[in-house]
């Protein structure tokens, strides 16, 4: 086996001379290879994160009920397309700025790519493509507004949301995101973050939860000091987002590796993959089984969510430990959903989807994780979230405090009621009857 | 002529309709229901919260027979929809003043 492997790369070696011979300026692979590997990396990486916008789409839709399915559907193609322009106008030049003073960069540019047919010599061979890695690094501020868009659906206007996802995909999210992946202040300071527990996901759910408080429950949700549950219109498409999410998982942690030129970062990339599965898994097995201990029936919407919140919790340390580590790590991500997502309806904020328990607070548990992998000190863990908590908190605040006193961001009761496909959009998304 | 009204639990559906068929039943409207009577409702939980289920799933069935026909359709259907729990249903038997076949023009016992 061995010497057969062997054996190719020697025949390849003697028809090569003449080939050098034509083109003896070019770099050989040996200097070309890491670039081609990583920048294939970002595009498949980019690829399979971009595919999570469906995954979400599909978990939204399924979780809300059947009148408000078209909207949550436009809400999820509007809010990935607007990310898209955003990133491109000033996202990805404000957070990956270079030098800069490691808070704000004032780098308002559009992202430029490299000229067509790029020589070898004018590319930056230590790392990728810039349109790789631009297409690579959208997707994941794609995700973010996503997040939010869960939170408060069926009750939520259109445009007021677009609105605040432009802010929250052009400005805040490449602030932020600056300060840890950008080079920034926490980056200094040893804040680790490997995919994004905290850059990515909890300021989804930060920006999520200060929107749910300014918004209010959905009609009818908490009346008479109960809860009353709306269960969602489609758990097979809510079931088919999740498994969607779970495989775009594999680029946006495994991609997140950033290099792919090496064995030993070939084999990294393959290392997070399979604990990022595993803490999927995890998560799921342990949502299944509390809800079966809990209410004697297992709760499948819980068990979606505990698998969504494993794999939240391996992000910000998909890379260091174990597979058993990676099966405490996700698990513990389970059994903060089947806690948290009762524990909100107390205090009634309504999150439709369980996008605060899964993203915000499975996103600090992940990030407190990477401590206990050695990766980072838990000073520097907690200094980051809450800085990123702080930061994207009170200005989602006052964004939604702002759209509410100037255009109002929610719909009129009889909108509500009615549902907002047929009220804001005339168009049913299951139009059986007629 | 009769019309046997019965709500029995919708998994009895097959085989009532087996028994009513193999007594000479020729026809019968089945529609699915929700209601409640002595079995009320039930609760459910949903992502940890409970909620009351005030009205159970049923099947309803629309028998119109002979009237010398009809307590032996009500007894079939007792016999096999009975499950000795909660919930099993009810049978109501009403007289039907007329009917006519559509295609036929055919009334009454020759429509049936």
């Amino acid at each position: 086996m061995s010497l057969f492997k062997s054996l190719i790369p020697a025949t390849a070696l003697i028809a090569l001379p003449s080939l050098a011979l034509a083109q003896d300026a070019a770099p050989g692979f040996d200097e070309i290879g890491p670039y081609i590997m990583t920048t294939l990396l970002f595009l498949v990486g980019g690829f399979l994160v971009f595919w999570m916008a469906a995954g979400f789409a599909m978990l939204e839709a399924g979780l809300v009920r059947s009148k408000n399915v078209t909207m949550q559907l436009t809400k999820n193609v509007a809010l990935f397309s607007l990310a898209a322009v955003m990133y491109w106008l000033v996202g990805f030049n404000l957070m990956y700025p270079g030098d800069f003073n490691g808070y704000l960069a004032f780098n308002f540019v559009p992202t430029v790519l490299e000229p067509v047919g790029l020589a070898a010599a004018d590319a930056s061979l230590d790392y990728a493509s810039v349109a790789s890695d631009f297409f690579f690094q959208l997707m994941f501020v794609a995700a973010t507004a996503s997040i939010v868009s869960g939170a408060l659906a069926e009750r939520i206007k259109l445009w007021p949301f677009l609105i605040f996802v432009i802010v929250l995909t052009g400005f805040m999210y490449p602030i932020t995101g600056s300060w840890q992946w950008g080079g920034g202040w926490l980056s200094e300071l040893g804040f680790s973050d490997f995919a994004g527990s905290t850059v990515v996901h909890s300021v989804g759910g930060w920006a999520a939860l200060a929107g749910a408080i300014v918004l209010g429950p959905r009609l009818g949700k908490y009346k008479d000091g109960r809860v009353n549950p709306m269960p969602g219109s489609n758990l097979a498409l809510a079931t088919l987002g999740t498994f969607i999410l779970w495989l775009g998982w594999f680029g946006f942690n495994g991609g997140s590796q950033l290099a792919a030129g090496t064995v030993g970062d070939i084999t990294d990339v393959g290392r997070i993959f399979a604990n990022t599965n595993m803490a999927a898994a995890s998560g799921a097995l342990v949502a299944l089984v509390l809800t079966q201990l809990l209410y004697k029936k297992v709760d499948l919407t819980m068990v979606l969510n505990g698998a969504l919140a494993g794999l939240v919790s391996i992000t910000a340390e998909p890379l260091a430990p174990s597979l058993f580590g990676s099966l405490l790590i996700g698990g513990i991500g389970g059994l903060i959903v089947v806690v948290a997502v009762p524990m909100l309806d107390k205090i009634k904020i309504d999150d439709v989807v369980g996008a605060i328990p899964v993203h915000l607070i499975a996103g600090i548990w992940g990030t407190i994780a990477v401590a206990f992998s050695g990766s980072a000190t838990i000073g520097a863990q907690i200094t980051g979230i809450l800085a990123y908590g702080a930061f994207t908190f009170v200005v989602s605040l006052a964004f939604w405090l702002i759209l509410k006193a100037v255009m109002g961001i929610r719909v009129s009761e009889e909108a509500e009621i009615q549902g907002l496909d047929t009220t804001e959009l005339g168009m049913d998304a299951y139009d059986i009857v007629k | 002529m009769k019309l046997i009204l019965a709500t029995i639990k919708p998994f009895k559906l097959e085989e009532v309709r087996e028994a009513l068929t193999s007594i000479g039943v020729r026809g019968m409207m089945v529609t699915e229901i929700k209601g409640f009577g002595s079995q009320s409702g039930h609760t459910e939980i949903y992502r940890g919260a409970e909620y009351a289920v005030n009205f159970v799933p049923k099947i309803k069935l629309e028998i119109v027979v002979s009237a010398d026909m009809a307590e032996q359709v009500v007894e079939t259907i007792v016999k096999t929809a009975k499950t000795g729990k909660i919930g099993d249903g009810k049978i109501f038997v009403l007289d039907v003043a007329s009917a006519v076949r559509v295609r036929t023009g055919e009334t009454d016992a020759d429509a049936i």
